[in-house]
């Protein structure tokens, strides 16, 4: 070894020292999520960056697979041999069923001292609170309701985006005449789940919506409004490629945007793909929201599980807080195709269609239309989430009857509650 | 020295018992206590986690209440026999094929047995292409002229289970294959002669004299068969994910989504109690014949 | 009957008949086709460009191959925020995996042995007892196991891996090597019993250089199952120390940005290698320990 060298591995040596003593300075999470690649990778890699800038130590622990359910059986495995991760990417309900078996850190103080309860919509503020007390940190919000379409292949038919059912349903018919699969969609239970949900709001507006498939009202889940949803759910199927099964969205958004179909209605998450293809809004591709007047709310959060220990409480603390500052808020949500959770981020840097995200959520607050989104886990306990998903799933992939759906949906949700 | 021998000569004839019993003790425990525990975990309302207040049967009322659980539970039953006749015939075929002094045999040998050293993990990709009708097979053989051609089960309800079975045999039929390639090679030559010189045909001599000496061979290769079709979770989760729709599901995969996905761990342990029942009803009478044969 | 029929029924030695000779070859040549198809769609598809693949048919042989994707796959693809591709996972899994095998092959050795050469009252319940752990589902363990790590203190690290893997291998290499050992003469134990030898030395020096078969048979089973283990690996690791499998599955399922397929591929391949090479290297002595008994009955 010479000189120089050795002197080098002086200066790594002591950088690591330096490093890992100041690493406790910012604290330590480790963080269980499932955004393992893409811009949702890039977003973490965002939250990494402020938070080790800050002087702590992030452990990451991404396990992808089945939209998060492989990193829940890995959750589940930590917390009974009690060593949970300092915060996991859990969101909706699934985080009172946590908070109830007492298995959450509250980060109230930061929620406090920064006042979250002014910044947030109080929907989105309800979820994220477990008996008065912040357990988690929204960092975006999706919404469910949007139609992206090719604008080149809906001018080949002549067609402009539709704003109702009806009118989807004659520019599908035309596209199909015409050689073109009008629908891209992937016949995964949570995409079928996700056209269901966006269906039902356009067929029965937010009011029917939230009976049925948020409060479970009974008379609503069995009314002529939901026979006729899967009716439109029926039709749609016939719009849909014959090997659409088992399909990754982010391929059925691919479709979309190679032309080979005219429609995707997904999430907003969509449009990160569109953007990372360097395509723009208004001229490669367009969005709407779907027909039915409301706003189906989605949104990602961290959730604190039970650690002990200075280190990582104040890692809780200071990652609570980097989650909920307007500059990550900002960069994390245009990596990922989402707007901020907070309402006072500047939307400047937005595109057009993430503007009309946020007009339309306030909307949506002062008109009481905003529904949490069933199929995305912000509505109801997972249990029932998955009688609606077998159900719905079931009826897209056979020739049952709406009547029969209805039938079959009403008694899974009964079983789930009893 | 003799004051020192002494202890080991006591320690000396329980030393098989003390090399065993340890091990026992684990696996009572890591097996048994677990089984019980899970039995446990079915008679209550344990949902996210585990709690441990008694409820009765409730779980196993919802769980034979759910529609999914009977497509499971016909799977396994579609899946398994179709599984294992496969498994076996071409096992037993390809083992009476390779055993005729086939000078490559070394090469189609490690051909045929590869699969199982994969992990569906790595394969599944690999499998859902071929028989996705709009990348696979289907499309090949179209883009051959066959326009009629048709091959669309991994998207048909119907048919989805197949596909499982195609991917299961392609897995573990080699196995059998040199399990039965073992078992032929242990014959000996001059049975064979005999056979011949009794003038018998090459299809009765398989069929009535070397099948029934390899008869030991059947049992293995059940057992291991058995087991692997009851198991069945990582085959299901790469191929189709238990679609379209829950198609393809198997009480493996039916467990796993209930206990993980939907939070019901009350209603998965109820299956998983259900799906240790059929295990003891096909596993106990192979050990008993098993201790039979092998018993003092 | 003459000896060119004899041969000519069974076992042939050259080619008699060629009809049946060509037969045979062609079926032989089929299964060959089935069992090769996913492995070259996986290698052809891991040589291709992105734009290939698209455009191409998945049967059709790459165009220009390069290894540009199984570099990517080794050392630059991302899992989550770090992006050092498969390498770092590919130690984990090898250091999970040999103590694993080493551990789990030599207590199922002593096992077979103490159970049948030292036939103690009770020895085949025993025997049959932790057999049934063979079957067990392990999504049934995966929770009390959890627990009972957490408890040992062994929560979240490859000691614990290596200790589940033991555990739960136990019952199939305690199978092998007893149906390996119950073969073997009882005389030879009682001949080195009568010369004064005890239960470790018989097992070390008598029973140990009769068992390589045995050993074979065991390796290999344990080595891939153990090797391929993804639900453990999920369940009882943390991030920087996942085993192969979980970074593998991280890599390949992923629903955002555009899908590489080449590297998914590639990726695949690599983590497979060390079980492929195990049973091609180590194929032919896993038929003959086959044959010589280790998994008959």
């Amino acid at each position: 070894m010479n000189m120089f060298n050795r002197s080098a591995a002086f200066v790594f040596g002591a950088s690591l020292f330096l490093g890992s003593a100041a690493a406790q300075a910012g604290g330590t999470v480790e963080v269980l999520h499932w955004w393992t690649s893409g811009g949702e990778a890039k977003a973490v890699g965002e939250l990494k960056k402020t938070f080790e800038a800050q002087g702590g130590k992030w452990i990451d622990s991404p396990i992808a697979g089945g939209g998060g359910d492989a990193a829940m059986t890995a959750l589940r495995a930590r917390v009974m041999a009690g060593d949970p991760p300092t915060a996991v990417q859990l969101k909706g309900p699934g985080i009172q069923e946590w908070a109830k078996e007492g298995a959450l850190n509250d980060v109230d103080d930061v929620a406090k001292k920064e006042n979250w309860d002014a910044v947030l919509p109080p929907a989105l503020a309800g979820i994220m609170k477990y008996d008065g007390k912040y357990v988690a940190a929204p960092v975006n919000i999706h919404r469910v309701d949007w139609f992206w379409a090719n604008p080149q292949v809906l001018a080949k038919v002549g067609a402009s985006m539709p704003t109702t059912w009806e009118e989807f349903n004659a520019t599908a018919d035309k596209l199909k005449a015409a050689g073109i699969t009008p629908l891209a969609h992937g016949g995964q239970p949570w995409q079928d789940a996700t056209v269901f949900e966006v269906v039902v709001l356009g067929v029965g507006g937010p009011d029917f919506f939230q009976k049925a498939l948020v409060e479970l009202d009974e008379k609503a889940l069995t009314s002529d409004t939901m026979v006729k949803s899967f009716d439109q759910l029926r039709k749609l199927r016939g719009y849909v490629d014959p090997s659409f099964s088992g399909r990754d969205w982010n391929l059925a958004t691919a479709m979309v945007m190679n032309g080979e179909a005219g429609f995707q209605i997904m999430g907003d998450w969509a449009k990160g793909e569109f953007l990372a293809a360097g395509k723009r809004p208004g001229t490669d591709f367009l969005c709407a929201p779907a027909p039915g007047n409301g706003y189906i709310l989605n949104s990602d959060s961290f959730t604190f599980f039970k650690v002990s220990g200075a280190d990582r409480l104040e890692g809780q603390k200071v990652l609570a807080s980097e989650i909920m500052s307007p500059a990550f808020q900002e960069t994390f949500n245009l990596a990922k195709g989402s707007i901020p959770a907070r309402i006072d981020v500047p939307m400047d840097k937005f595109d057009s269609c993430a503007v009309k995200s946020h007009d339309d959520l306030a909307a949506a607050i002062a008109a009481n239309s905003l529904v949490p989104s069933m199929a995305h886990e912000m509505a109801i306990p997972r249990t029932i989430r998955g009688e609606f998903l077998d159900a719905v799933t079931n009826f897209f992939n056979s020739d049952m009857s709406s009547a029969d759906a209805v039938k079959a949906l009403v008694e899974g949700v009964k079983r789930a509650q009893r | 020295m003799p004051t020192r021998r002494r202890p080991a000569q006591w320690i000396e004839p329980h030393l098989p018992k003390l090399v065993v019993s340890p091990l026992f003790a684990a696996s009572l425990f890591f097996v048994y206590g677990f089984i019980a525990w899970t039995l446990y975990i079915s008679f209550t309302r344990s949902a996210v986690l585990p709690s441990y207040e008694f409820a009765g049967l409730i779980q196993y009322e919802r769980l034979w209440d759910t529609p999914r659980w009977y497509v499971a539970i016909a799977n396994l039953f579609i899946f398994s026999s179709l599984f294992m006749a496969g498994c076996t015939v071409i096992g037993i075929l390809l083992a009476i094929l390779l055993d005729q002094r086939i000078r490559i045999e070394g090469t189609i040998r490690a051909i045929y047995l590869y699969p199982m050293a994969l992990s569906f993990i790595v394969t599944g990709t690999a499998w859902k292409w071929i028989l996705n009708p709009g990348l696979g097979l289907e499309h090949v053989i179209r883009g051959w002229g066959f326009e009629n051609f048709r091959f669309d089960w991994l998207v048909n309800p119907d048919m989805a289970i197949y596909t499982v079975v195609i991917a299961g045999v392609w897995q573990s039929s080699g196995y059998v294959m040199a399990l039965f390639l073992a078992g032929l090679r242990s014959v000996d030559d001059e049975i064979l002669k005999a056979a011949a010189i009794d003038g018998a045909g090459p299809i009765r001599t398989y069929y009535s004299i070397i099948l029934p000496m390899v008869r030991p061979v059947f049992l293995s290769a059940f057992i291991i068969l058995a087991h692997l079709a009851i198991k069945s979770f990582d085959l299901v989760m790469a191929l189709t994910g238990g679609g379209p729709g829950y198609a393809t599901d198997m009480p493996a995969t039916f467990m796993y989504s209930f206990a993980f996905q939907r939070s019901e761990l009350g209603e998965a342990a109820a299956s998983a109690v259900m799906m240790l029942v059929t295990v003891i009803a096909i596993i106990v009478p192979y050990l008993y014949s098993e201790l039979r044969r092998t018993g003092r | 009957m003459s000896r060119a029929a004899i041969d000519g029924i069974v076992r042939p030695k050259g080619a008699r008949n060629k009809v049946l000779r060509v037969l045979l070859f062609f079926i032989l040549g089929l299964f060959v086709l089935y069992y090769l198809l996913p492995l070259f769609v996986m290698v052809s598809t891991s040589l291709k460009s992105l734009d290939e693949i698209r455009g191409g048919s998945l049967l059709s042989l790459p165009r220009n191959p390069n290894f540009d994707a199984w570099g990517k796959a080794w050392q630059s693809a991302c899992v989550g925020v770090r992006c050092n591709g498969l390498r770092p996972y590919m130690w984990n899994s090898v250091a999970m995996v040999v103590p694993a095998v080493l551990i789990s092959t030599t207590l199922g050795a002593l096992n077979g042995y103490a159970l049948t050469k030292w036939r103690f009252r009770g020895a085949d319940t025993i025997f049959a007892l932790m057999l049934f752990g063979a079957f067990i589902p392990f999504q049934v363990v995966l929770l009390p196991m959890a627990r009972t790590l957490g408890l040992m203190g062994l929560a979240g690290s490859v000691t614990g891996l290596i200790f589940v893997h033991t555990v739960y291998g136990l019952a199939f290499t305690t199978l092998y090597f007893r149906n390996f050992f119950i073969g073997v003469s009882d005389g030879i134990v009682q001949a080195a019993k009568i010369d004064g030898a005890g239960f470790f030395r018989i097992f070390f020096h008598v029973m140990l250089p009769m068992a390589p078969p045995a050993i074979v048979v065991t390796v290999i089973w344990q080595f891939t199952q153990i090797w391929n283990d993804f639900l453990f690996g999920i369940a009882f690791t943390v991030g920087d120390s996942n085993p192969v499998t979980v970074a593998l599955n991280n890599i390949v399922n992923t629903s955002t940005g555009v899908k590489e397929y080449n590297v998914d591929m590639a990726a695949a391949i690599l983590a497979a290698l060390p079980t492929l090479l195990v049973y091609i290297i180590a194929g032919k002595y896993f038929v003959r320990g086959l044959a010589a008994g280790a998994l008959k009955g």
